[in-house]
């Protein structure tokens, strides 16, 4: 339990912190490099090693090449739907969920045979 | 355009507003983990690069820049979603930086923790900025 309320913490302390960043920095485009910060990764990284072996953290480090593509899929197909179809941005983030996880998911069962 | 940073900025976002990130982000630093434990590293890894906040931050963003042209008299709808597909460009390149940061763990994180961190931190940071000056330049 003590785990996941240090996750807790750590992720909004780390999450908060790239996205005050994002807020403050301009030009806009220059900001939104803060919208793909590792905040999650460094939070969970730091606990995952205190807790399991390090080739489980490398694992999870290897993975995480193919959600990176999946977020660069997810953001390109945000401002499309934002610029082309005209949608709100509340439509055009939870529509994009679904290229996330067709990339993420799609390439890790090319490459790693999970169904 | 020079980088600048404008903290007075940070006057717009309300107290519920960083609160609604900071939950968000603990939450699904929770989920990551969880998923990990229970599908095991391959799975859990994706979820280290799930857009947990983005739908909040590109909702936020459009939000202040319609109030702002809307208070000089504009029509701030349009302005407002031009303002969320900068930050998701931003956030497109700045993905390439995180291939890299993953890359680097990946590779060092057996061999040298706390350096792999560090040298994964910096990697992101330098190839975010290299993809988008990059970008400014073509």
């Amino acid at each position: 339990m003590l785990e996941y309320i240090l996750r807790f913490l750590a992720g909004g302390v780390a999450v908060s912190a790239f996205a005050v960043l994002g807020d403050a920095l301009r030009p806009k485009s220059f900001a939104g490099l803060f919208g793909a910060a590792p905040s999650i990764a460094l939070a969970t990284i730091l606990i995952t090693l205190s807790q399991k072996a390090a080739p489980f953290v490398a694992a999870e480090g290897r993975s995480m090449i193919v959600g990176a593509l999946a977020l660069a899929a997810y953001s390109w197909t945000v401002c499309v739907l934002l610029k082309k179809l005209m949608m709100s941005s509340l439509t055009a983030t939870m529509l994009a969920l679904i290229a996330w996880f067709a990339v993420a998911l799609g390439i890790t069962s090319m490459l790693f045979g999970i169904r | 355009m020079i980088v600048q940073a404008n903290f007075s900025a940070l006057r717009e976002t309300r107290w519920y507003e960083y609160l609604i990130r900071f939950v968000l982000g603990g939450a699904m630093t929770v989920i990551a983990g969880l998923i990990a434990d229970h599908f095991g590293p391959i799975v859990g890894g994706l979820f280290l690069a799930f857009p947990a906040i983005f739908p909040a931050s590109a909702t936020l963003i459009e939000k202040h820049t319609r109030e702002r042209k809307e208070k000089a008299g504009l029509t701030g709808a349009r302005r407002g979603r031009e303002a969320a597909a900068l930050d998701a460009v931003g956030a497109t390149l700045g993905s390439f930086g995180l291939v890299a940061f993953a890359f680097i763990i990946w590779l060092l994180i057996e061999r040298a923790p706390a350096l792999a961190l560090a040298l994964a931190t910096v990697a992101w940071l330098a190839v975010s900025v290299l993809v988008w000056m990059f970008r400014r330049w073509l």
